[in-house]
């Protein structure tokens, strides 16, 4: 395992100066300060070996892009060193620079040409890019008759044409349609076997897990976790997690205002909130685990019938699930204003691993259509882990019972 | 920087000939918009002025000696104008392309030099094509011109990369020195002879660096003569030192030009 990338102690500032006259000054070696610095990243310190795959993770703004960028030298650092031994390509944004007016061939060409190749290099490449992209007859002509699609398969072919012993990826992963994202995938994989080191910067859990055998996790310009992709991300859920609830109170204590809530309100959710067996409030849950959803309402105005409704949507905004006291035929009739109510709903969490969020609603019967008194979307937001189950793909905790017998002949 | 430029040097090329394709493949007259545009403006010049201006223009008894003057004027002032706004907006223009992509910028304001040059050329042929038309005479003198064109390049980069670094951090640069470009223009004697401007106020005329430069342009294409040296090489050594100053204030703002951007 030979050195590749050394990160020493780098520190990116960026500076303000109380007029741009002072700026210009400071080239000429005066000594003029900034007036104003300030740090996106600093202290930080890491290595990297051949052959590692290093994801990149951490939230909007934790320095994921100043770090690439310094590391692909479009950024330099303000203090410290970045330290390659090695050729390095960096895909920061795919089909940079190309011209509408030109043919896919003399964009990949132009590409290539910033890359760095010569024009040797580049009259071997371009037929493989040509193979790669699989547009055929369209590599002629001009890139502005390309969808979109076609022209993510030059880019991508052309940011790949040589291996280089580290690869740089930024949130470019999803390109194109679902057999070039196979495909494209299978070159990054390809190029791993064959030693490449590889960087990713991705939301996308599975992905990087499927691709990295180390994670590093970033918040506020600083490295706060360096270990397995697993132990990264639930750490890295455990931060989001903490955060989305106190929003959720934040939101709370400002009178509904941010919230997206709808209604008549003649009857209002006053409190809801996730509490597990040992009647303790939580945040996230595990897999399979029982808990109790307690939603406390209150009636402003008295009305004819009241209903409870509550659904449990994903990250996308999927419902998982969602019924209501009508189907349940539990409906309060004629309730009085002033009077609260709290219900309680227990359920097992047999949910997948993510994110999810319950949106409640109080209407008069089976639909909010035709009374609405409050409609709350995003009311409560909780993490699903999977803590003591075996591993599992999907949204759904669906326990089988397997069995194998060998058949005797 | 100079590695830079030889290791690049297939790319430059090839940037300075996209940039000609893609700037005329899709209409009909393609190149000929190169010379289009200044050549109608010496037509315009050539309508509105010539009466008044044909009789001041001394020692010349031709019939289109004031085109001619203008064309000898514009193919100068043209060189100078491009580069000089190509290289003020060239590090803005492709602010993206520094932050996303690797690779030497110096290349940049190359490839503006590469294509404006290249443009002038095509100006100069055109020129001469129409000189022959009118039955204007080559001559030797017209060898000079590939030292005056240097000249001009030197001074005009070195003063299109102190502002093209400047005007990404202090923006009003962009705006204001094309309308100093255009006052330029006017107290430089292209469209007009000299010989119009009053005695006493002519010697503010070497304030003016484009003044010995547009003479020159003027003595070879007009008159045939060998241009006038000393205000050439005057500002060939200020075209050095500029051009020694906007590279390193190009290599002092580079980190900080990224954050910029």
């Amino acid at each position: 395992m030979s050195l590749l990338l050394s990160i020493q102690n780098i520190g990116k500032s960026y500076r303000a100066y109380r007029s741009e006259s002072r700026r210009f000054a400071s080239w000429f070696g005066l000594p003029v300060k900034p007036s104003e610095e300030h740090w996106v990243l600093r202290h930080m310190s890491f290595e990297v070996h051949s052959g590692e795959a290093v994801g990149v993770v951490g939230q909007n703004g934790a320095g994921k892009s100043t770090l690439l960028k310094m590391i692909a030298g479009t950024l330099k650092p303000t203090e410290g060193k970045v330290q390659i031994n090695g050729r390095i390509a960096a895909i920061l944004e795919l089909g940079m620079g190309f011209n509408p007016e030109l043919t896919g061939r003399k964009n990949a060409i132009h590409a290539l040409g910033i890359m760095g190749f010569n024009a040797d290099e580049i009259h071997q490449i371009i037929p493989k890019i040509e193979a790669f992209s699989e547009i055929g007859g369209y590599f002629d002509e001009p890139v502005r008759t390309y969808s979109s699609g076609m022209q993510m398969r030059v880019a991508f072919g052309v940011a790949t044409a040589y291996r280089p012993e580290i690869l740089i990826i930024d949130e470019a992963l999803s390109v194109g349609d679902v057999y070039f994202q196979h495909k494209s995938f299978s070159r990054i994989r390809e190029f791993q076997e064959q030693g490449t080191t590889l960087l990713i910067v991705s939301h996308d859990r599975s992905s990087i897990q499927s691709l990295c055998n180390r994670a590093i996790l970033l918040e506020n310009g600083a490295v706060i976790k360096d270990g397995n992709p697993e132990e990264v991300f639930d750490f890295y859920n455990a931060i989001i997690a903490e955060k989305e609830n106190s929003t959720v109170e934040v939101k709370k204590l400002d009178n509904n205002k941010v919230q997206t809530s709808s209604g008549t309100g003649e009857a209002k959710v006053e409190e809801i909130a996730l509490y597990n067996l040992k009647n303790e409030v939580v945040e996230v849950v595990g897999v399979g685990e029982s808990v109790e959803l307690r939603v406390k309402v209150k009636v402003y105005h008295s009305v004819e019938s009241l209903v409870f409704g509550y659904g449990i949507k994903d990250r996308k905004g999927q419902v998982m699930y969602g019924t209501n006291t009508w189907h349940t035929e539990q409906v309060i009739n004629q309730p009085k204003s002033g009077i609260e109510y709290i219900f309680k709903i227990a359920f097992p969490v047999n949910l997948g691993i993510g994110s999810y969020s319950i949106q409640t609603a109080l209407v008069d019967r089976d639909t909010h259509l035709t009374a609405n008194y409050e409609w709350v979307d995003l009311a409560l937001v909780f993490n699903v882990i999977n803590i003591d189950k075996t591993q599992f793909a999907g949204c759904l905790w669906n326990e089988p019972n397997i069995s194998i017998e060998e058949i005797l002949l | 920087m100079l590695r830079d430029l030889y290791l690049y040097r297939g790319f430059i090329v090839q940037s300075v000939r996209n940039e000609l394709v893609s700037r005329f493949s899709r209409s009909k007259l393609g190149g000929l918009w190169i010379i289009l545009n200044p050549l109608s403006q010496v037509l315009i010049y050539a309508l509105i002025l010539s009466n008044v201006l044909a009789a001041k223009l001394p020692g010349v008894a031709h019939q289109y000696a004031y085109a001619i003057y203008l064309m000898a004027g514009l193919l100068g002032w043209t060189l100078f104008n491009e580069i000089v706004s190509r290289c003020l907006n060239i590090f803005i223009e492709h602010g993206n392309l520094i932050k996303k992509m690797s690779f030497p910028r110096v290349t940049l304001p190359a490839i503006a030099v590469g294509s404006c040059v290249i443009n002038n050329l095509f100006l100069f042929i055109s020129m001469l094509g129409i000189f022959a038309l009118l039955g204007h005479q080559f001559n030797v003198a017209m060898l000079w011109l590939v030292p005056l064109t240097l000249v001009v390049i030197v001074f005009s980069l070195g003063i299109g990369l102190i502002l093209g670094v400047m005007n990404v951090f202090l923006r009003d640069i962009g705006q204001v020195i094309p309308i100093i470009l255009q006052m330029l223009f006017w107290f430089t004697p292209i469209v007009y002879p000299v010989a119009i401007i009053p005695e006493v106020y002519r010697h503010w005329l070497n304030l003016n660096p484009m003044y010995p430069i547009i003479d020159a342009y003027q003595q070879i294409l007009v008159y045939g003569n060998n241009p006038q040296l000393e205000g050439v090489l005057t500002i060939l050594a200020v075209g050095v030192i500029l051009s020694v100053v906007g590279l390193f204030m190009f290599r002092r703002s580079s980190a900080e030009m990224v954050d910029a951007l």
